[in-house]
């Protein structure tokens, strides 16, 4: 189970001056869960953005599989085996949650198979009751639950998730844990998160962000511990 | 599975279908209740409705605002003409009417979509092109503008468009009542057509796109070949109704390319509404009637009195006159719905 799955290697990204990504190497091994964290402007939903090209790297490269994907199209890329929520939630808002969920099923599954994904993703988020509500007119959280099912309904070797529970209630961001954990059965993840109580309940590992690097990477016990990662970014949220 | 609603796959329902044919059926028997004048009117109805279908579907369901649907209606027109004029038969000039605009879709459209280049310069794009289209139609007048036999006589237009001849028969050309007819029939056929096709897996990525481009992208669908497949489908049924435009009045010249022409076909959109497919036929008919009878009112002042129900419909109709009539029908509906229940509850 240890084999590589993704690896970015020397990544980089300038917007103009800034290097908003200053060389990353990152390696996330088969059916692993990763937290991401990072104060803001680190450099993490620009990483994410780069391993599913909606944004193209200036240098380095990205594998997947071991396969080269740094100049693949992001729709290559999806049906490669990632998927990604991105922190703006990113969904169809003029259209019923079903439909928005059968769209995501049907992209790689015939007919009658992509139904029966929908009923099961509508069943397991506890979405039938809204299945026909158009997506656009839904609470923030439950956007975020729909295109959480989007992404499911993929199928997806690898999921990333940028702040999935941004705007969720307290009940809410524990069904996420649970459901993080689940997926993780069938998927490796990447998860960026703020909730370190969050991250506590579900992460084996933790990446540290800080100013388009790697800082550090260890558990979460020990990532809280080091003094440069409580000066840079920690210093506020672990008092908390 | 019954609890789930709102999916918009499947085939149409049978009450949609009785409807359409229901609506067809009214309209092919026009010809014995009116006279000759306003079925010329509703014949160049139905044939620049679909001009108007073609941009409704564009633009409300993929989400691409078409400047330019008279380029392919242009073209479409005189592709048929000089066809027609040169092989002195007319069933495959039609056909190429279609097949002619569908590539100069394919190509234009190509190099847009593909080059990645924003929604708003595609609009202006698509209007350069006619624009260019038609000072080029323009500048034909000189006796060396020819194509095979035909002059293609510049300003002046082509006034001897052939009639459409009837494939079966010999020599016999449909007259007024036939291009009705067939106009009508055509109008159904499309309509049909673009229904079911915007009901399969195509037409749900369509809406999807329009919806939401890149999310799309990163359900895995190659949004791009969607796209274009769209536009070139919107410029071959543009195409086929210039050439039925040709037949209509046996005549075309460089105004089916002209910046008002295109405006116009936004202006029905516009009022008719752009989420359904009815909507810009509803546009079309009530604006070139209203422009008619306005018209022999001898009003004058034609242009300003349409800017104003431009503005009316634009304040008071948002979606357009369809859609939101659809939405009066369902508030009343619920209304009455919610009236009936309490009614029931008080008598309980």
């Amino acid at each position: 189970m240890s084999e590589v799955l993704l690896e970015a290697r020397d990544l980089e990204k300038r917007f103009g001056g800034v290097r908003a990504i200053a060389g990353v190497d990152f390696r996330l091994n088969r059916g692993e869960l990763r937290c991401l964290i990072g104060p803001n402007g680190a450099g993490k939903s620009t990483f994410f953005k780069m391993l599913t090209a909606q944004l193209r790297p200036s240098s380095g490269r990205i594998l997947f599989e071991g396969r080269d994907i740094t100049a693949l199209e992001p729709q290559r890329i999806s049906r490669l085996g990632i998927g990604i929520k991105n922190q703006v939630p990113s969904v169809f808002d003029g259209i019923p949650v079903y439909e928005g969920l059968w769209l995501a099923a049907a992209s790689r599954h015939p007919g009658a198979e992509a139904a029966g994904i929908v009923s099961e993703i509508l069943e397991r988020l506890d979405l039938g009751g809204i299945s026909d509500h158009l997506v656009g007119t839904l609470a923030h959280g439950q956007r975020q639950w729909v295109e959480f099912g989007m992404v499911m309904a993929l199928r997806p070797k690898l999921i990333l998730l940028d702040e999935p529970t941004a705007g969720m209630s307290h009940d809410e961001v524990k069904r996420t844990a649970e459901l993080i954990r689940e997926l993780n059965r069938e998927a490796a993840l990447i998860v960026v998160e703020h909730d370190m109580q969050f991250i506590r309940d579900i992460a084996a590992t933790v990446t540290v962000f800080h100013q388009g690097r790697i800082l550090m990477e260890d558990t979460m016990a020990n990532v809280q511990k080091d003094p440069k990662v409580r000066e840079i970014y920690m210093g506020t949220a672990a008092d908390a | 599975m019954a609890e789930i609603r709102g999916s918009r796959g499947g085939l149409p329902e049978r009450r949609w279908w009785l409807a359409v044919a229901v609506v067809l059926i009214a309209a092919l028997a026009l010809p014995n209740l009116v006279g000759e004048y306003p079925l010329l009117q509703l014949s160049v109805v139905a044939i620049l409705s679909l001009v108007s279908m073609s941009e409704g579907f564009l633009w409300g369901f993929v989400g691409i605002l078409s400047f330019g649907q008279t380029a392919f209606f242009g073209l479409g027109g005189y592709t048929y003409t000089v066809a027609a004029l040169n092989f002195d038969q007319t069933t495959l000039p039609l056909l190429a009417a279609i097949v002619l605009p569908a590539l100069l879709a394919l190509v234009i459209g190509y190099f847009m979509i593909y080059g990645r280049i924003g929604d708003l310069y595609l609009s202006v794009i698509t209007l350069v092109v006619t624009l260019i289209l038609e000072k080029a139609m323009r500048a034909t007048s000189g006796s060396q503008y020819v194509i095979g036999s035909v002059r293609l006589n510049g300003q002046n237009g082509i006034p001897t468009v052939p009639s459409l001849a009837i494939p079966w028969s010999h020599g016999q050309t449909l007259d007024l009542t036939g291009v009705f007819y067939l106009s009508v029939v055509c109008l159904a056929i499309v309509y049909v057509a673009l229904r079911l096709l915007l009901q399969s897996r195509t037409g749900r990525v369509f809406v999807a796109i329009r919806e939401n481009d890149q999310r799309a992208q990163l359900l895995g669908y190659d949004s791009r070949v969607y796209k274009l497949l769209a536009f070139v489908i919107a410029g071959a049924v543009a195409g086929f109704a210039g050439a039925l435009y040709g037949v209509w009045g046996n005549f075309v010249s460089p105004d089916m390319f002209s910046l008002s022409q295109s405006a116009q076909i936004l202006i029905w959109v516009i009022v008719g509404g752009r989420t359904t497919l009815v909507g810009p036929i509803v546009g079309c008919a009530l604006i070139e009637y209203l422009t008619t009878a306005l018209g022999t009112a001898a009003v004058g002042q034609v242009t300003v009195i349409m800017g104003l129900i431009l503005m009316f419909a634009v304040v008071f109709f948002r979606r357009g006159v369809i859609p939101s009539l659809g939405d009066g029908a369902r508030l009343l509906w619920r209304h009455i719905q919610s009236r009936g229940a309490r009614g029931a509850n008080v008598s309980q």
